[in-house]
C-alpha cells in the first residue's frame, strides 16, 4: 500500500513545477522556437524527480541516474538546472545560440547530463546497463529513464522492455510522459499505443498510472518504486503544453514560439502562490 | 578458422582478462553461452537475446557506470542494426565499449548476403573516436582483444575466417601495419582473412618474377598513413584486398590517403558495389568475387603492364 503523500511536500513541489513552467515559457519567447509541449507536460514529474526523488548531485559519480530519453524536451531539464543553481536564469537567453551550453537536446557541455540524447528509443537500454552495473556493485541507487509516448513507437523501446524484466531490474524506473501528441498529431491517430499499461504489464513490468499534473498522485506513484521484483513503469497522463492556454492540449504545442501575448497569458496562469 | 570459432575461443581469453579486471563484463546476443566466461562469471555475463539496438545500449550503460563491457555479436547485425546506438552512445557519448564481431566479410558464404558483413569497416571507421581492428590470424585476433581492453574508448574488432600465418608472432601495435613480405614492384595491402590470400598471391607473383610487398593492415582506424604513403611513394603500385565493398573500407581509406598524397596507382579488390547473388560456400566465394590468390596476383600484374 502506498504511503499517504506528504501534503506540504506536494505543495512545495507543485510550486517548483510552476516555476519550471515559467522558465520554459520564457525560453519560448522572443522568437525562439522550442519543443514546448513535451517540456511543459513533464514539468511536474521533473520537479518531483529533481527536487525530491533523485540524488543526482555530488562527487564524480551521482548516487542516482537520470536519462532524458525524450531529449527534445530538454528545456524542462534546463529549467531544473537553474532551480538547482547549476546555471543562471540569464543563461536561458543563450539557448540554441552559438557557443551555448543549452542545446536543443541534452549536451555533455551542460551540467548533470549523463547521456547526450536526442534520437528517440535509446534511453531505456542505457538505463538497463546502468542499473545492471549498479546492482553488480551492490549500490542502493535509482536509475530513472523518462520517455515520451510517441517515443514508444520505437521498436528498441520494446527490446529494452523485454530485457529489463528478464534481468529483474528492480532498481530501474521508466516514466512515460503520456501527453497524447507527437510531431505530426495525436498519437492515437498516428500509431495508437493502447492498451498501454497492459503492454508494459505483459512485458513483465510493475505498472502505475498517475495524473501527471497531480503532485500527490505523482509522489504516490514514485512511492511504488522499487517493487519487490522487476522494473517499474510509471505512466504519467499529461496535457501537452500544460500551462500555456493558447496551445495546450493541441498539436500546436509541440514545437512552437510564443508571442508576447501568449507569454503574458501563460505567465498570468502560472502565478506562483 | 571460423570467426565464430574465434569468438567462442575468446571466452577463455576474456575469462583470463576478467580474472584480472573485476570491471570486465560480457554482453552478447543469442550466440550460445560464451563458456567458460559464462560459467566462471555468471553475474558478469549478459545475454540480451536477439536485440541489437538494446545490446549496444545496455553495453553503453554498463560502460557509463564504470564497467568494461565486451560485446560479442554477429558482425552484419551489430554493425548495421545497432549502428546508430554505436554512433551515439559509443562515439558521441564516448562510452568505453568493445565489440567483438564474428561472421564478418564473406564468412557467411552460402547463408547469403544478409549474412555478409561487407559494410562494417566503412561504417565503423566513420565514427569519431572509434578504433577499428581487423586481425589477420588467430593469434593476432587474441592480441587485438587484449589491446582493445587497454584502449580508452570504443573499439570494434572484426573476426573473419582467418587462418594461422606461418611463423607470424608479431607484437600487436594498434595503428601500425605489419610488413609480412618485402617487395619492390607492387604492394598488396590486405586486412583480416584477406591477409593469407595476399601472402599466397605474393608467392604466385614471385614465381612469375614479380616482387610484391605484403602489408597486414590489421588496424583500419587509426590507419597507418605512413605505411600507405611509403607504399605509394616507394613502389607506386598498390592493391588493396578486403572482404568488404571497395567503397568505404580499407580500399576507401587507402584511396583517400593516396588521393591526398597525389601519388601512386591503386586497384581496390573486394566487392565492386554489388551484392553476391550467387550461392557459394567459403572459401569458394572468394574466387567468385576475385579475392582468391590468382585474382589478386592478376590485379597486381595489371598495374605492371
Amino acid at each position: 500500500m502506498g504511503t499517504m503523500p506528504d501534503l506540504e511536500l506536494a505543495q512545495r513541489l507543485k510550486a517548483r513545477a510552476t516555476t519550471l513552467r515559467r522558465h520554459i515559457v520564457t525560453m519560448a519567447s522572443g522568437g525562439q522556437v522550442i519543443h514546448l509541449g513535451g517540456s511543459m507536460s513533464c514539468a511536474d514529474v521533473m520537479a518531483a524527480l529533481f527536487f525530491h526523488f533523485l540524488e543526482v548531485e555530488g562527487g564524480e559519480r551521482p548516487k542516482d541516474h537520470f536519462i532524458l530519453s525524450k531529449g527534445h524536451t530538454v528545456h524542462a531539464f534546463h529549467a531544473c538546472l537553474a532551480e538547482l543553481g547549476k546555471i543562471e536564469e540569464a543563461e536561458f537567453r543563450t539557448l540554441a545560440q552559438t557557443g551555448t551550453r543549452l542545446a536543443g537536446h541534452p549536451s555533455l557541455k551542460a551540467p548533470l547530463v549523463e547521456f547526450a540524447t536526442g534520437s528517440l528509443g535509446h534511453g531505456l537500454s542505457l538505463g538497463i546497463g546502468i542499473a545492471l552495473a549498479e546492482r553488480l556493485d551492490g549500490l542502493d541507487s535509482k536509475t530513472v529513464v523518462l520517455m515520451g509516448d510517441g517515443e514508444l513507437q520505437e521498436g528498441s523501446v520494446w527490446e529494452a522492455a523485454l530485457s529489463a524484466s528478464n534481468f529483474g531490474l528492480t532498481n530501474l524506473l521508466a516514466i512515460v510522459d503520456r501527453n497524447e501528441f507527437q510531431g505530426s498529431g495525436a498519437v492515437a491517430d498516428v500509431q495508437p499505443l493502447d492498451p498501454l499499461e497492459d503492454k508494459w504489464r505483459s512485458f513483465g513490468w510493475n505498472t502505475v498510472v498517475v495524473d501527471g499534473h497531480d503532485m500527490g498522485a505523482i509522489l504516490e506513484g514514485l512511492g511504488r518504486f522499487p517493487a519487490k521484483r522487476g522494473p517499474t513503469v510509471m505512466i504519467a497522463e499529461t496535457i501537452k503544453g500544460k500551462g500555456v492556454p493558447s496551445v495546450q492540449g493541441s498539436p500546436r504545442a509541440h514545437y512552437v514560439s510564443l508571442s508576447d501575448e501568449q507569454v503574458a497569458e501563460a505567465l498570468a496562469v502560472l502565478e506562483v502562490e | 578458422m571460423l570467426g565464430f570459432a574465434y569468438a567462442f575461443s575468446q571466452g577463455g581469453l576474456l575469462t583470463e582478462m576478467a580474472e584480472a579486471n573485476p570491471d570486465l563484463v560480457v554482453v552478447t546476443q543469442d550466440l550460445g553461452p560464451l563458456s567458460p566466461f559464462a560459467e566462471r562469471f555468471p553475474q558478469r555475463y549478459f545475454d540480451v537475446g536477439i536485440s541489437e539496438a538494446n545490446l549496444i545500449g545496455v553495453a553503453a550503460g554498463l560502460a557509463h557506470a564504470g564497467k568494461l563491457p565486451f560485446v560479442v555479436a554477429m558482425a552484419p547485425f551489430v554493425s548495421m542494426r545497432s549502428f546508430e546506438q554505436i554512433r551515439n552512445s559509443c562515439g558521441y557519448n564516448g562510452c568505453n565499449v568493445k565489440i567483438i564481431a564474428p561472421c564478418s566479410g564473406l564468412e557467411g558464404g552460402h547463408w547469403g548476403a544478409t549474412h555478409h558483413a561487407v559494410e562494417d569497416l566503412g561504417l565503423l571507421r566513420m565514427i569519431p573516436g572509434m578504433t577499428v581492428l581487423c586481425p589477420g590470424d588467430p593469434a593476432e585476433a587474441a592480441r587485438a582483444v587484449a589491446a582493445a581492453a587497454a584502449i580508452d574508448g570504443p573499439v570494434y574488432i572484426r573476426f573473419g575466417y582467418v587462418q594461422p600465418i606461418e611463423g607470424y608472432g608479431e607484437e600487436f601495435q594498434v595503428g601500425r601495419a605489419v610488413l609480412l613480405r618485402e617487395g619492390s614492384d607492387v604492394v598488396l595491402i590486405a586486412t583480416g582473412a584477406s591477409v593469407t590470400q595476399a601472402i599466397a598471391a605474393h608467392d604466385l607473383l614471385k614465381q612469375a618474377g614479380v616482387s610484391a610487398r605484403v602489408l597486414n593492415m590489421h588496424t583500419i582506424k587509426p590507419i597507418d598513413r605512413e605505411a600507405i604513403e611509403a607504399a605509394a611513394t616507394e613502389v607506386g603500385r598498390v592493391v588493396t584486398v578486403e572482404e568488404h565493398f571497395v567503397n568505404g573500407g580499407l580500399g576507401g581509406a587507402v584511396a583517400e590517403i593516396m588521393a591526398e598524397l597525389g601519388s601512386g596507382r591503386l586497384v581496390r579488390l573486394g566487392l565492386q558495389d554489388e551484392f553476391v547473388m550467387e550461392i557459394a560456400a567459403y572459401p569458394d566465394i572468394l574466387e567468385l568475387v576475385g579475392l582468391d590468390p590468382g585474382s589478386i596476383a592478376a590485379a597486381a600484374r595489371s598495374l605492371l603492364g
